[in-house]
């Protein structure tokens, strides 16, 4: 029964892991369209390439956070939480 | 001396290997750990670990804070030593980094944003030497995100606390909830991009790793002995994934970090209401003179 609980236990945090990375899907298309937009306009104004990568650079990252908030949670459920809820389970059967 | 400043700057970034061989256990094949913890310092509100990313950033303090007088020792107006030339030129680029970023009124901000920069470069590329990159430790680039955020803070009370509280009603005065959740969340985003960005390199660092390893054995594992066992593919192939996720990752967080501290604290400060509240005191400050100068005169 015990080993049930902790694979169910382990299995959901794998689950939510995976499914809180469906997040990356976002920032993906967001520096997608950054980048094409910054190829265009290198295209038409070529002179102008090192301020655009710059700013480009700076744009991508900052549309990246919502990707990493959600990498940041998977993390935490893939290495801290497993072992935070078969403790509380230990616990709780004593 | 120059080469004692030198072999001085060094000398942390090898006294933190001999400090990971001596203490550190080594992990049997690929583990993904956090810093590893030396010892606890017992204060009355709790434990305070001091772990391997603090240490290892110290070290890197230590190293830059040499690797400057290095280049600053003996400088001349003519003959100019290379270093000093190096030295000049860093100065230039982050005065011109500011003045174009920030503005006349924040110059003095080039040795902070330079420090930072340099700090979470060099952190960064501790990896390099198979050191644990302190910037892959929240706490660590969350004390930076927290310098941050009191910068913009106090930025934002230099023209009275009357107009930092106004701040938040704009546009509309209900939106003040929201604009109070983005002000909080400025320094957890930028706390969370450095340090994803970091740990998420070396977590798909070691993946591949592992995965070289494991399609090595399937194909070598007939081999005989020592032969079976060697990893092969791992040799070079991991050295292209660390151009680009120590390099240039690396270098990318570094410049992206100062330039995002540049701006807001440059954006959150009211320019305007600042200098009109200066001129308003200096009237009052002049005015009181000339009163008390005529009293006096009298």
């Amino acid at each position: 029964m015990l080993e049930l609980a902790i694979g169910i236990i382990l299995g959901g945090c794998a689950l939510g892991a995976g499914c809180a990375m469906i997040a990356g899907i976002g920032p993906g298309i967001g520096e997608g369209n950054a980048v094409a937009a910054a190829c265009e306009a290198i295209g038409r104004q070529p002179e102008s390439r090192s301020a655009v990568t710059t700013t480009m650079l700076m744009g991508c990252a900052v549309a990246e956070t919502t990707g990493l908030y959600a990498l940041v949670i998977a993390i935490l459920l893939i290495f801290v939480a497993p072992g935070r809820f078969v403790n509380i389970l230990l616990e709780s059967i004593g | 001396m120059t080469v004692l400043l030198l072999i001085l700057a060094i000398l942390p970034i090898i006294a933190g290997i001999v400090i990971k061989v001596m203490f550190v256990p080594a992990s049997n094949g690929i583990d993904i750990t956090g810093a590893h913890i030396f010892f606890t310092i017992d204060l009355p509100f709790g434990g305070l670990p001091i772990s391997e990313s603090q240490i290892n950033s110290w070290l890197v303090i230590l190293s830059l804070f040499f690797f400057c007088l290095f280049l600053t020792y003996g400088l001349k107006t003519k003959d100019m030593s290379k270093r000093q030339i190096v030295a000049e030129w860093i100065v230039e680029k982050v005065e011109g980094l500011v003045r174009s970023n920030m503005g006349e009124f924040f110059m003095g901000f080039g040795p902070f944003i330079c420090a930072i920069l340099g700090l979470s470069a060099c952190s960064s590329l501790l990896t390099l030497v198979g050191l644990f990159p302190p910037t892959s430790d929240i706490n660590i680039v969350g004390g930076w995100a927290m310098m941050t955020f009191i910068l913009i803070t106090y930025y934002k009370f230099k023209a009275g606390p009357l107009i930092y509280l106004k701040s938040f009603g704009e546009p509309v005065p209900f939106l003040a909830p929201l604009n109070i959740i983005s002000e909080v969340a400025t320094p957890i985003s930028m706390a969370f991009r450095h340090y994803g960005n970091v740990l998420s390199g070396s977590i798909i660092s070691v993946l591949i790793a592992a995965l070289l390893t494991t399609l090595s054995q399937l194909i070598f594992g007939k081999l005989p002995g020592f032969l079976g066992e060697f990893p092969f593919l791992r040799i070079g192939l991991p050295a292209i994934l660390s151009v680009y996720f120590d390099l240039f990752s690396g270098g990318l967080q570094a410049f992206i970090f100062s330039m995002l501290t540049m701006l807001y604290v440059s954006g959150g400060f009211p320019e305007d209401e600042y200098f009109k509240r200066k001129r308003l005191k200096e009237a009052k400050k002049q005015n009181k003179q000339a009163i008390e100068n005529t009293n006096g005169g009298i």
